[in-house]
């Protein structure tokens, strides 16, 4: 690969590519997003491969020569967001969107779509009824704005041809050669960008403060450590589109004057933590990274840190330490990240979505940015959609929108006609919201109205079947195993906290507990040192006032009426209902049901562990849960 | 005292690293892969190379939990008990796991060094809940019955080898 030297080049670069793009007759994605690749989407590429080869005409698949040359070409492509419906392959240029694709209907697309240009019905996306052929007009898509999602799933994010024919690095070549870095600050400061991890704080204010340190060492740092269960939109950005991420950090590092960076990623995201060593190899081939950037005489080198699994490593303090080699705990702050971050320098630290959403400022300009979403929240923001709605997956909607329009119009509403019950937001840092709080926009100051935060995207919807006490005790069992342990709030706090669910939800709990939980509650959010134990409480205080009565319900009635807590259910057969198959004993992991041919089966009582098991496992509908 | 061949691969691994504090982190992150443990005897020798001492190493290596002190299994298979997958009943596939491998939350892996099942936080593959990994391939929509037919799969890939 020769190394891009100038703005010109890195033009001609794009046309080049782009007509090589244009030129291929039929272009056929196949999403290999961690989903879809779950779900066999790498069979079904290395299918479409093999038949793409056995056409007139040879292809060979290498990155560089897979473009153009009137041949068919087949890419992976980062997410395509709509997990549920996996594996995805479209078919362009005609934009045929089909879902749940396995190796042996490959042949039939090859055939069909891909040789005569007509529609394979059977793997069409179809709801209510209704089938749809383009992505575009399926309800899942029509209501997003995809901006930081826009690459994805269009483009091969292990090709950085692609990205650059995308329109990737154009704004880092303008920034370079026609911006100072204050007017970058400027800029970024203007579109009122806010952080997209969780915090909301305004970006540009970060860089303005980095900038301003008399130290001239700084460091530029991606926060990719995405921790919050139930979320997973920056590794879909770091998976699908990687060099816009990067692109975002160099433009910032340029910013603020840092000539060296690091990206933080989760070790248990090992395709994002491929496909960003595959880019910053790529990028730096290019001489898009490295000494003297595009011959502008800007240096800057990326490295990337893999975490090992400590979710209080997504604050800043305790990123930092584990990125030094320490362990990561948090430290009393001031002194700040941005006066002394990584190695006690001036130290930039963005999430992996506000650096991705830097490109775009660039080129469209702060004006563009602040007519999308709200004044305050400008912008859009991406959120992993999940739980008991219908349409799962990872989407991007601009800020103002309602929990309603997502859940109902983009989500499809509930799977199986469940009934809507609560959405969580935030994470194990948020709470959640019900059915009156619906309409409410989703921005970062509404939902703070209303006792929750975005964080960094996670929305589980849950229906029904959820507990709300039970999820309240999984949150603080989470928050309190990845406490670091250095301050006592929260060490000490959570645990009691958790002590006192574990009580009421195997029915012991006191009327007093809810009372205790509210002190405690209160104590650790005004006393524990840092984000990750100053939050740990709100699920628990969110449930509370949302839903006092489950709380009583448990404690009172010993009853939970999901049916979810262990301890307050009995799982039962009815005898007039059971035919003695065995299945439900078979399934039973601890063999807790006992029965003879013709002779209704029993459950032991002592034994069960209440797993739910012989309820799926039974054909007759004969278990229920009381 | 460990075989003179773990302090090889320890030597080849310190190799691709500066010595500085920094390197630890990566410098495990390759020892536990190779090994698929941390065997903590090494901990001195690293700490050594790199210039901190034993006891920094040791808090750093025991803070963070992916690494393990204990030996795992070959098939290392981490279940997903993120918010999504937990709504979604992740907790029957690890009870169902647990008891056909004779393992608990206390032991966690086969005597015969085949299988390791612990959880993780979230595997980000949450549309696909409830979801599990075996090493590094994730494996979506679990329940009880495919945990089961999972582990014939992987017990008839190991009897290959």
């Amino acid at each position: 690969m020769k190394k891009i030297t100038s703005h010109e080049e890195l033009k001609e670069l794009r046309k080049n590519v782009e007509a090589k793009i244009k030129s291929e007759p039929v272009r056929i994605l196949v999403c290999a997003g961690t989903g879809c690749q779950a779900s066999g989407s790498l069979k079904v590429w290395e299918k479409m491969c093999e038949l793409a080869k056995d056409t007139e005409v040879q292809v060979e698949f290498a990155p560089e020569i897979a473009h153009g040359d009137n041949h068919p070409a087949v890419h992976k492509c980062g997410c395509l967001g709509f997990c549920a419906q996996g594996p995805l392959v479209r078919v362009e240029p005609a934009g045929v969107l089909y879902t749940k694709v396995k190796p042996e209907d490959c042949e039939e697309i090859f055939e069909i779509t891909v040789k005569k240009n007509e529609i394979i019905h059977r793997l069409l996306y179809n709801m209510d009824g209704c089938e749809y052929i383009n992505q575009d007009k399926i309800p899942f898509y029509l209501d997003q704005t995809r901006i930081v999602l826009k690459n994805c799933g269009n483009i091969d994010p292990e090709s950085i041809d692609e990205a650059i024919a995308s329109g990737t690095y154009e704004a880092l070549a303008q920034a370079l050669f026609t911006m100072t870095p204050d007017k970058v600050i400027q800029t970024v400061l203007d579109s009122k960008l806010r952080g997209r991890g969780g915090g909301g704080f305004i970006a540009g204010k970060k860089w303005q403060q980095v900038a301003s340190q008399p130290e001239k060492i700084r460091y530029v740092v991606c926060n990719g450590d995405e921790g919050d269960p139930g979320a997973f939109m920056d590794c879909s950005v770091m998976e699908g589109d990687p060099h816009r991420m990067i692109e975002g950090m160099i433009i910032a590092a340029y910013a603020v004057g840092a000539q060296e960076g690091y990206i933080y990623v989760r070790a248990e995201y090992p395709l994002a933590v491929k496909r960003l060593n595959l880019a910053i190899q790529q990028a730096t081939e290019y001489g898009l990274l490295g000494e003297n950037i595009l011959g502008s005489g800007f240096n800057f080198k990326l490295n990337i840190n893999r975490g090992a699994g400590a979710f209080v490593c997504g604050e800043g303090s305790a990123l930092t330490a584990s990125i030094e080699g320490k362990r990561g705990m948090p430290r009393v702050k001031p002194p700040r990240t941005v006066e002394q971050g990584l190695f006690a320098k001036p130290t930039v630290l963005n999430n992996v979505e506000t650096y991705a959403n830097v490109p775009m400022i660039i080129l469209a300009g702060s004006q563009w940015f602040r007519s999308i979403g709200t004044e305050n929240s400008p912008g859009t923001k991406t959120f992993s959609l999940t739980g008991a709605v219908r349409n799962t997956g990872l989407i991007e909607v601009p800020f103002g929108i309602t929990p309603r329009e997502i859940i109902f119009k983009i989500g499809g509403g509930l799977r199986d006609g469940a009934k809507f019950k609560a959405v969580q937001i935030g994470g194990p840092s948020g709470g959640c919201l019900t059915e009156k709080q619906l309409d409410e926009p989703l921005d970062f100051d509404s939902v703070k109205k209303l006792g929750v935060i975005v964080g960094s995207g996670g929305l589980v919807v849950m229906d029904e079947s959820t507990c709300m006490v039970e999820v309240a005790r999984f949150f603080m069992e989470f928050t309190h195993r990845e406490s670091c342990g250095k301050c006592v709030p929260c060490r000490e706090g959570t645990l009691r906290m958790l002590e006192i669910l574990e009580r009421i939800v195997a029915g012991q709990g006191e009327m007093e507990d809810i009372e205790r939980l509210r002190t405690l509650a209160d104590l650790i959010i005004h006393t524990a040192l840092c984000g990750l134990g100053k939050s740990a409480p709100l699920p628990v205080v969110s449930t509370l006032n949302s839903f006092l009565d489950e709380y009583i319900e448990h404690i009172q009635d010993k009853k939970c009426r999901a049916h979810v807590c262990q301890k307050l259910k009995q799982y039962i057969i009815e005898p007039t209902k059971c035919k003695s198959c065995s299945k439900c004993a078979r399934g039973c992991p601890v063999q807790a049901i006992s029965g003879a041919p013709k002779v209704p089966y029993v459950i032991n009582q002592d034994k069960c562990i209440k797993c739910g098991a012989c309820i799926e496992a039974c054909p007759f509908k004969a278990i229920y849960v009381a | 005292m460990l075989d003179e061949s773990f302090y090889k691969k320890a030597d080849e691994i310190l190799s691709h690293h500066s010595p500085q504090e920094s390197s630890l982190i990566p410098i495990i992150h390759e020892i536990q892969e190779a090994y698929n443990y941390v065997p903590v005897d090494l901990l001195p020798y690293v700490a050594k190379h790199i210039g901190i001492t034993e006891t920094k190493a040791y808090s750093v290596a025991s803070f963070y939990e992916r690494f393990s002190f204990e030996p795992k299994g070959k098939f290392i298979i981490r279940v997903c008990d993120g918010t999504a997958c937990h709504v979604r009943h992740s907790l029957p596939v690890l009870e169902r796991l647990r008891s056909e491998l004779g393992l608990s939350d206390k032991k966690h892996t086969t005597d015969d060094m085949l299988f390791t099942v612990e959880t993780v936080s979230c595997l980000g593959a949450c549309s696909l809940a409830p979801a599990l990994m075996v090493n590094e391939h994730v494996h979506p929509a679990m329940t009880p019955d495919k945990a089961t037919e999972l582990i014939k799969g992987l017990r008839e890939e190991a009897a290959k080898l």
